[in-house]
């Protein structure tokens, strides 16, 4: 078991700088997702730190030893892959045990670790099948086992759910959790999957564009977006363009085009000074909906339903608010705003987070 | 429909005009007649004990059957590295290098043999066996590397990551994981080689030295003294390695793989 560290490291192919002047920690034991759009370096690092890809700058550490020079096959990594990767003409059996043949591990030895293997990813039995005669989701399991049973310093896995279908997917990831808590090992999990990366994480590490945008737990990435990209990456968030109109000791009063004055608490909007400029920021669940006349709880505003996004409990609503065109996504009680409804949008104060307005 | 019946027609008239040939030698290979055509006499297996005891003969099936077999192993030893290097990495040069390798397809036989000869001249190096084989290896290769290939991109790179990550050496991961992956194109490949080899002519009258013969080379001689009977006893054992040993392979392989799953 070890931690991993990135030190200024950058990864170009070419004239595409994949990965710019990364520099985190992934601690020990720990499960750390690397979240980000489509093409933003998660596979890039991830590479990295298995040695499939060698760094054009930077130090990687595992464990504290510099590791930029150590050949892939000598690092004692588990590597999950999206697309499982079991060797199809071998047996399951055969499948988990690659490993332990390198590890000088007797036939013995390994026959007994291969039945544990199964065992921890509850697939007791299936030693003799071919990999083809398994589900997606059993193959994935396979693919886990596989790479734990070398008991790896750290497990890194590439987006190792999103074949799976919805269901599947779920099911699979609390397993997934499970597992990598009861052994304890250091993860990276690689996902674009902001729901996944939410329920699963120790640490996020938010990524856009080859650069770290935010590290922390998943509730302070969350509700504190350290700027607009993390907050409307992850889950939908509205952003109203805010200047300070002045402060008291407990608030900032922010005055907005269509919601009059809004008192931010100070705890929410570091750093902003009287007459500067910054963005609010509402989370979609934040903004209520409420039939006009109603008692406001907060700041309100009239507006008038777009479009209706039902699912279930909950409705997804797109609103205008004068040329102001919002998301809110309310529980539904009885029944839901039908398209062209006149509402009442409330902003709680305690919900919002205020960012400087960002330097174009 | 008269247009469509006349297509017919000629579409059966060209496969009876290839076909025909092949099949009056398989027929006239058992032939009980002192000359090799009609009219049919009778059945008799005497051609073939006439062929096993033609001393020619049987030299020059030991030298085509060495040579093939060799040709397939070079060919298919340098067909898949050329086929990892050009598929799994990327260097400059890359695309120069497929065309070259591709190219004696598109040469013409006799360009290429005249060639290899010219430069061989030019080292003073005489005709030998080994230049043969060189010949035969650079004739077959392309053949081995497009069939390697065409299999080694359906092969994903993962399956050798994953190999590489769980602790086996670059080397270990080719014998354990591409290997075998790639075995049914490996086979492939070294029966067209192995088969090109095999019936070989036009360059192989070029290269070989005075004195050997392989048997397409010893048949063509022994038709410009007259039409013997064992030419077709021959022509018959030719045929039936060149389209029997592919086949039989390809009902091993699937065999085999029907018995994995
Ligand atoms: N081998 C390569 N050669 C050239 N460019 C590459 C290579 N691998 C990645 N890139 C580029 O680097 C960037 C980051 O790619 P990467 O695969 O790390 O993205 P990702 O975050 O994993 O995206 P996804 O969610 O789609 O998997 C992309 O612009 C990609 O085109
Ligand atoms: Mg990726």
């Amino acid at each position: 078991m070890a931690g991993v560290e990135l030190k200024n490291v950058v990864k170009s192919f070419g004239a595409v700088t994949a990965v710019k002047d990364v520099d985190v920690t992934f601690d020990e034991g720990s499960f750390t997702t690397l979240l980000g759009p489509s093409g933003c370096g998660k596979t890039t690092i991830l590479r990295m730190v298995a040695g499939l890809e060698a760094p054009t700058g930077g130090d990687i550490l595992v464990a504290g030893k510099r590791v930029n020079d150590v050949p892939i096959h000598k690092r004692n990594l588990g590597l999950v892959f999206q697309n499982y990767a079991l060797f199809p003409h071998r047996t399951i059996g055969q499948n988990i045990a690659f490993g332990l043949k390198y590890r000088g591990v007797s036939k013995s030895d390994a026959a007994t670790k291969v039945k544990r293997a199964l065992d921890i990813v509850r697939l007791p039995g299936v030693e003799d099948r071919y990999p083809t005669q398994l589900s997606g989701g059993q193959q994935q399991r396979i693919a886990l086992a596989r790479a734990i049973v070398i008991e790896p310093d750290v497990l890194l896995l590439d987006e190792p759910l999103s074949a799976l279908d919805a269901n599947l997917r779920e099911e699979m990831r609390v397993e997934l959790k499970a597992i990598q808590h009861r052994i304890g090992v250091t993860s990276i999990f690689v996902t674009h999957d902001q729901s996944e990366a939410l329920a699963m994480s120790d640490k996020i590490i938010v990524m856009s564009d080859g650069k770290v945008q935010q590290v922390g737990a998943p509730e302070e990435v969350y509700n504190n977006p350290a700027n607009e990209f993390v907050a409307s990456f992850l889950g939908a968030s509205n952003i109203l363009d805010v200047t300070v109109a002045g402060s008291d000791q407990d608030s900032i009063a922010l005055s907005t085009a269509h919601f009059g004055t809004i008192p931010v608490p100070r705890s929410r909007a570091t750093n902003l000074g009287d007459g500067s400029s910054g963005r609010l920021v509402v989370r979609a669940e934040k903004l209520q909906l409420v039939v006009p006349g109603s008692k406001v709880t907060g700041v309100g505003a009239k507006g008038t339903v777009e479009a209706v996004d039902y699912q279930g409990q909950i409705a997804r609503y797109f609103v205008k608010v004068g040329d102001l065109q919002l998301q809110a996504m309310n529980m539904i009680e009885g029944r839901p705003f039908g398209a062209g409804t006149e509402v009442t949008v409330q902003i709680n104060p305690q919900d919002c987070s205020v960012l400087p307005a960002e330097v174009k | 429909m008269r247009a469509w019946g006349l297509i017919r027609l000629y579409t059966i008239l060209v496969y009876v005009f290839m076909f025909a040939p092949i099949a009056v030698v398989l027929m006239l290979a058992f032939n009980n007649s002192q000359f090799g055509g009609f009219p049919i006499e009778g059945f008799s297996l005497r051609w073939f004990y006439k062929l096993a005891e033609n001393e020619a003969i049987v030299r020059a099936f030991k030298t085509s059957l060495s040579l093939g077999l060799l040709t397939a192993l070079v060919a298919t030893t340098i067909g898949i590295l050329a086929s990892l290097a050009l598929v799994r990495y990327e260097f400059r040069g890359k695309d120069l290098i497929t065309t070259m390798l591709i190219s004696p397809v598109l040469v013409p036989e006799t360009v290429l043999a005249v060639g290899l000869l010219i430069f061989l001249r030019w080292l003073h190096m005489p005709r030998s066996f080994l230049l043969l084989l060189l010949g035969h290896s650079i004739i077959a290769l392309p053949f081995v590397v497009l069939v390697v290939q065409a299999r080694l991109v359906g092969i994903k790179k993962e399956y050798e990551e994953a190999a590489r990550s769980l602790g086996a050496s670059p080397f270990q991961t080719f014998l354990t994981i591409t290997l075998p992956l790639l075995l049914p194109a490996v086979f492939a490949g070294a029966l067209f080689a192995f088969t090109i080899s095999f019936d070989n002519i036009t360059a192989t009258i070029f290269w070989r030295p005075t004195g050997m013969e392989t048997v397409p080379t010893q048949i063509f001689g022994m038709l410009r003294n007259s039409v013997s009977p064992e030419i077709n006893a021959l022509g018959f054992v030719m045929i039936v390695i060149t389209v029997g040993v592919p086949l039989l392979a390809g009902a091993l392989a699937r065999y085999f793989a029907r018995k994995k799953t």
